[in-house]
C-alpha cells in the first residue's frame, strides 16, 4: 500500500474483460475497493510491460452504467425487455426449480448448455451440463469451426498439439541461450497485431522480426504484417489446402523434406492395402491370424521381408533395419490371396503429385511462380515455424486442409524443436478445462452419453470433443427428432450477434424453449430473448487460473462490482443444486483438485502469479519425443494409435474420411455453383479481427468505439467503382440467405473479386426491444451464412467462402 | 537541463491504437476528446508495385509526455504499453544512440 491509498496487485488477464485468450501479467491499481488503472507488469516475461487496449480499458468495462449487476427475471414477453431485479437465492431457486421441472418430465438431454469460445469458462459449463445430467454441452458455432478442427487434426496426426515457438516457455525470452529466432515465420491465415489467439501474444511477432526473422503471409487482404513480409500469398478464401498440397508437391520434387525424420518419426514407411475401394494401412492382423490389429506393417529392403510394427513395443520385429520408403508389391494375406499394397510414402508422393504449382494456381488464384518461391522459402529455412488461424477452420474442408498444413511441419522436421512448431501442453500438464485431462471430473452413465446429439452422425464427434453438434442441434431443435429440446443454458455466448450463422433460425429456436437462462455481463441480442439473466463477474472480479499453454498461472480476485458473481461460482451453485453428491464445496477446493499435477494448491500459485516449468518437465520442450516424453509408457515417439506421426492417419481411416489430404472446393464459389456466382459476383468473406474490439464485446466500452464507430465492408476500388460505390456510403450486401446494410471501406488491401465484411456488430446504444434487438438484424453479417453446411466430419462451416452482391443502399 | 523526446521506429508500428488508449486512461480523458498520441494509417503502393501499410503515432498539442510518471521513474504511459515496442521515451542525448540505422524514424522534440 503506497500512502496515497493505492494498493497495486499482480494477477492475470483472461475472461471476461479484454477478450482474448489471455496471459498477460498485469498490475492493478485499487483505491477504495475500486480498480482505477490496469496496467502491464514490465516483469512479467509474456508482455513485458505490455498490455492491449482492450485492456486498458478495463476501468471503462467493469463500471460502465449499462453493466448487468444483479440477476433479472423476464416479466413481460419474450424480447419485449421487460425484466425485474430479483435477488441471487431467487433466481437460483427459480432456475433450480424450472430446470428439475423439465429434466423430470423430458430427461436431462433435452436441456442444452450452450457455450460461445468459453475461455477458461466454457469447462465449467460441462461441469454444470454433467451435474444436471445433460450430455449436451455445445459451442454454438457451426461445425464447432474454432480451433477445435485443427486441435483435433493435430492431435491425430502427432498426438499433441504444436505452436510456433516465439521463447514462451523461457523466463528469458529471446535471450535464453537453448532458444532459436525461426529464419521464417509463415502466417497462414491470421493478422496478428490485431490478437492475441488462443495462448499466443500476436506482437510477438513484431519482436521477432526485429531479430531477424523473415515472414511469410498467406492471407487474401493485404494486412500490415502481410505488407512488412519477404513473400505475401493472396489467395483465394478456402483454397488452403490446396496451397498446403502445393507447396508439399514442390517440397517432395526438389528434394526439401527432411526424408531421416520422416523415415523415423511417420508412419511413411508403412504398408497399405490397395485392393479396397479405399486404401487402408495392412495391418498384422492381415498376415497372421494370431495378429494384432494395432500393429503394421514395413518391408526391409535388406532381407526382403515384411516386418511387424509393434505399435505397444514402439518397435519393428527385426531389429537395426531401415524401412523401405518407397516401394509397392502384392503381400499373401492370411487366407492365401495376394494383395497389391504400397507404402504410405509412395501413396503420399502419388497424391502430392496431382498438386503441380499450375494446378493449385489455378485453384487459389496464387502465381505459379509464388507457389514455388513459398515452398522454397518455408522448407530451406531452419528453423522455419508455422503460424495457422481460424480460416483453417471456417470452412466445410477444415479436415483435409488442417492436415495438409500440419503436415508441413512434419514434413520438415520443424517439430519440438527450438524456433520451430513446439509441441504445447498445458503448463505442468494442469489443465483448466475440468473435461479432458485424464477424463472430466465428472462422467455420465453410458445411456446418456450417448444421447449427445450428433454423436451417431460424425466419428470426429464421438470420438475427440464431448461437444454436441451445433449444426444437428439447431436441426433437432425445430424437427423434435429423436427426442424434444425443452431449455436452454447460454453462457459466454451471444448466438444471435456473434456465434450463431443463420441467426434468424437461432432467434426462433431460444424463443420456442420453455426455459431459457443467460449468463452475461451487458444486455445483448440473446439476453434480450432468456428468461433469467444472470450478471458475471469479469476476470478482476474472480479467482481462477490459466495453463493455456504457458505459464502456469494465478487469476485473482481483486474487487466485487455490486452482484456480480464469478461463471465458475455460478455454475458451481447450481452444480450442487443439481446433483445431490456433488463433490467440490467452493471453487478453491476444485482449483486445488487441478493443480495436484503441478504439486501446489491455488493458494500457492496465487503466491508465485505465474510458474514456467522446469527444463525436462514432459510440459517444456525441446524435442519430447526422442526422450520418451511424449508418451504415457516413457517411450520414444508420439502418442497416436502407432506411435509414429502418422501422414495416413488411422483415424481418419476409421471415421471412413479421407486418410490422407486433398483439396475440396467450398460449397458455394465461382467453380462449384458457377450459376449462383452469376448472381452473386463477389465471394463473402467474414471474421476479420477488429483491433478495439473482441467478436461481439466491447461495442460499448467508450474509449474502445470511439476507434470504430460502426461496420465496415472492404471493397477493392476498382471493384467499388464497377459498382458505382464511393468510401464511406452505405452498401447493401446480400445473397439467397439475407442482407446487411453497412459502410463501405474501400480499401486496395482486399483482393477486387473478394469483400471481407465484420462480424459481431450490434449496436447497445440502439433500442433492444423486438423487433430491433439493438439493430442487431441491420448489420449481423450471419444472415449471409448459412447452417447445417458443416464438414464431412461434423467440423468446418462455410463462413468464410460465402457469394454475394453489393450495391448502394437508398437513402 | 538535458531535453527529453520521443523517438519513433514507425516502421514496426503495427496501427493497433493501444497507445493511444493508454494515454486516455492515463489521465482519465473522455471517450472522444484529443488524446495525447492519435495513430494514422498509410497505404502505399511502391515502386515495385507492392502495397505498403505504415502507421505513424503522432503526438498532439495534448500529449505532456506524461511529466508526472517519468518524474516517478515511470516510462510514459504510451511508451510502456506499446505493443510493438516502438517508442522510446529519453533524453536527447542519449536518443542519439538508439535511433535505428537501418530503416527511416522520427523524433519528437517536447518543443
Ligand atoms: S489481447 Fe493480448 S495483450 Fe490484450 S490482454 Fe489479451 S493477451 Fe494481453
Ligand atoms: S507521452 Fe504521455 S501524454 Fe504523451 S501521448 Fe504518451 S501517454 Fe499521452
Ligand atoms: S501502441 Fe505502438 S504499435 Fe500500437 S499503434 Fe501505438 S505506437 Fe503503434
Amino acid at each position: 500500500m503506497k500512502n496515497d491509498g493505492v494498493k497495486i496487485i499482480k494477477t492475470t488477464t483472461w475472461s471476461p474483460g479484454p477478450g482474448c485468450h489471455g496471459g498477460c501479467g498485469i498490475l492493478v491499481h485499487v483505491k477504495d475497493d475500486k480498480v482505477i488503472k490496469v496496467e502491464g507488469d514490465p516483469d512479467h516475461p509474456w508482455n513485458q510491460g505490455r498490455l492491449c487496449s482492450r485492456c486498458l480499458s478495463m476501468t471503462q468495462y467493469m463500471y460502465h452504467k449499462d453493466r448487468l449487476t444483479k440477476p433479472l427475471k423476464r416479466v413481460g414477453e419474450r424480447g419485449q425487455g421487460k425484466f425485474e431485479q430479483i435477488s441471487w437465492d431467487e433466481a437460483f431457486d427459480l432456475i433450480e426449480k424450472k430446470m428439475k421441472q423439465i429434466r423430470q418430465d423430458h430427461g436431462p438431454e433435452s436441456m442444452i448448455f450452450h457455450q460461445g469460445t468459453g475461455r477458461d469458462i466454457g469447462g465449467w459449463i460441462s461441469m454444470l451440463a454433467y451435474a444436471y445430467g445433460s450430455p449436451n454441452w455445445m459451442f454454438g458455432l457451426s461445425g464447432i469451426s474454432c480451433y477445435t478442427p485443427r486441435l483435433m487434426m493435430m492431435s491425430i496426426t502427432q498426438g499433441d498439439f504444436a505452436v510456433v515457438d516465439a521463447s514462451q516457455w523461457h523466463e528469458k525470452r529471446y535471450d535464453d541461450p537453448v532458444y532459436e529466432i525461426p529464419e521464417t515465420v509463415t502466417i497462414w491465415g491470421q493478422n496478428l497485431p490485431a490478437t492475441c489467439p488462443d495462448g499466443f501474444f500476436g506482437h510477438w511477432y513484431v519482436d521477432l522480426m526485429k531479430r531477424g526473422t523473415q515472414l511469410m503471409v498467406i492471407d487474401p487482404r493485404c494486412t500490415w504484417i502481410a505488407s512488412r513480409a519477404k513473400l505475401w500469398l493472396q489467395l483465394r478464401p478456402g483454397t488452403d489446402a490446396a496451397l498446403a498440397l502445393g507447396f508439399i508437391h514442390v517440397m517432395i520434387k526438389e528434394n526439401l523434406v527432411n526424408m531421416a525424420f520422416i523415415e523415423k518419426w511417420t508412419n511413411a514407411p508403412f504398408l497399405v492395402r490397395t485392393d479396397t475401394p479405399e486404401p487402408i494401412l495392412l495391418r498384422e492382423t492381415d498376415l497372421a491370424a494370431n495378429g494384432k490389429s494395432t500393429n503394421f506393417v514395413a518391408h526391409d529392403p535388406v532381407s526382403n521381408e515384411f516386418i511387424i510394427w509393434d505399435s505397444d513395443d514402439q518397435t519393428y520385429s527385426k531389429k537395426n533395419i531401415t524401412p523401405s520408403m518407397d516401394v509397392a508389391f502384392t503381400i499373401p494375406l492370411t487366407d492365401g490371396t495376394r494383395v497389391p499394397v504400397k507404402t504410405v510414402w509412395r501413396m503420399y508422393k502419388e497424391n502430392a503429385e496431382e498438386y503441380t504449382p499450375e494446378k493449385v494456381s489455378h485453384i487459389t488464384w496464387v502465381p505459379k511462380d509464388k507457389i514455388i518461391q513459398g515452398a522454397r522459402m518455408y522448407a530451406k529455412s531452419s528453423p522455419s515455424a508455422l503460424h495457422w488461424g481460424l480460416p483453417i477452420d471456417t470452412i466445410p474442408s477444415t479436415i483435409p486442409t488442417s492436415q495438409a498444413v500440419n503436415h508441413l511441419w512434419c514434413l520438415s522436421g520443424n517439430l519440438d524443436n527450438p524456433g520451430g512448431n513446439a509441441i504445447a501442453r498445458y503448463a505442468y500438464d494442469v489443465v483448466t478445462y475440468p473435461y479432458h485431462s485424464g477424463g472430466s471430473i465428472l462422467s455420465l452413465p453410458p445411456e446418456v452419453a450417448e444421447k449427445r446429439i450428433g454423436i451417431n452422425d460424425y466419428g470426429p464427434i464421438k470420438d475427440f470433443r464431448a461437444w454436441a453438434q451445433p449444426d444437428k442441434v439447431l436441426e433437432q431443435i425445430f424437427t423434435k427428432k429423436p427426442y424434444e429440446i425443452k431449455g436452454m443454458w447460454i453462457q459466454t455466448a451471444n448466438p444471435l450477434a456473434c456465434t450463431g450463422m443463420e441467426p434468424q433460425k437461432w432467434h426462433k429456436a431460444i424463443k420456442q424453449l420453455d426455459f431459457t437462462v443467460c449468463v452475461d455481463l451487458f444486455m445483448t441480442p440473446t439476453a434480450m430473448l432468456c428468461d433469467v439473466i444472470l450478471p458475471a463477474a469479469t476476470f478482476l472480479e474472480k479467482d481462477s487460473l490459466k495453463a493455456w499453454w504457458v505459464p502456469l498461472q494465478a487469476i485473482k480476485k481483486v474487487v466485487e462490482v455490486d452482484e456480480c458473481k464469478s461463471d465458475i461460482e455460478i455454475n458451481l451453485e447450481l452444480s450442487k443444486r443439481f446433483m445431490a453428491d456433488f463433490p467440490y464445496d467452493n471453487t478453491h477446493d476444485l482449483f486445488d483438485s487441478l493443480l495436484k499435477s503441478a504439486g501446489i494448491t491455488y493458494q500457492e500459485l496465487c503466491d508465485n502469479t505465474w510458474m514456467i516449468p522446469p527444463k525436462g518437465h514432459p510440459s517444456r520442450p525441446y524435442y519430447r519425443h526422442e526422450k520418451g516424453l511424449l508418451r504415457a509408457d516413457g517411450k520414444p515417439g508420439f502418442r497416436t494409435p502407432s506411435g509414429k506421426i502418422e501422414l495416413f492417419s488411422s483415424w481418419l481411416e476409421k471415421w471412413c474420411l479421407a486418410p490422407m489430404p486433398y483439396h475440396e472446393e467450398p460449397p458455394y464459389s465461382p467453380v462449384s455453383t458457377p450459376d449462383l456466382f452469376k448472381d452473386y459476383p463477389l465471394i463473402l468473406t467474414t471474421g476479420r479481427r477488429m483491433g478495439p474490439f473482441f467478436h461481439s464485446e466491447h461495442r460499448q466500452i467508450p474509449w474502445l468505439r470511439a476507434q470504430q464507430k460502426e461496420p465496415v465492408l472492404e471493397i477493392h476500388p476498382d471493384t467499388a467503382q464497377k459498382y458505382g460505390i464511393e468510401h464511406g456510403q452505405k452498401v447493401c450486401v446480400e445473397n439467397w440467405l439475407g442482407k446487411i446494410t453497412v459502410k463501405a471501406l474501400v480499401t486496395p488491401v482486399i483482393h477486387p473479386d473478394i469483400v471481407m465484411a465484420e462480424h459481431g456488430w450490434w449496436f447497445p446504444e440502439k433500442e433492444g426491444a423486438e423487433p430491433s434487438l439493438f439493430g442487431v438484424w441491420d448489420v449481423n453479417v450471419n444472415q449471409l451464412i448459412p447452417m447445417g453446411h458443416e464438414g464431412k466430419g461434423g467440423l468446418g462451416s462455410p463462413i468464410k467462402t460465402m457469394l454475394c452482391k453489393v450495391y448502394k443502399a437508398k437513402g | 537541463m538535458s531535453e527529453y523526446a520521443m523517438l519513433i521506429d514507425y516502421e514496426y508500428c503495427s496501427g493497433c491504437k493501444t497507445c493511444e488508449i493508454a494515454c486516455n486512461q492515463e489521465y482519465k480523458r473522455e471517450a472522444g476528446k484529443l488524446g495525447g498520441v492519435e495513430v494514422q494509417e498509410f497505404i502505399h503502393f511502391l515502386q515495385s508495385g507492392r502495397l505498403y501499410i505504415t502507421n505513424i503515432p503522432h503526438f498532439t498539442k495534448a500529449c505532456v509526455f506524461c511529466a508526472g510518471r517519468v518524474k516517478k521513474g515511470l516510462k510514459p504511459a504510451c511508451v510502456q504499453h506499446c505493443m510493438a515496442n516502438v517508442l522510446t521515451f529519453d533524453t536527447l542525448e542519449n536518443l542519439k544512440d538508439k535511433i535505428p540505422e537501418n530503416r527511416k524514424a522520427l523524433l519528437w522534440t517536447k518543443g
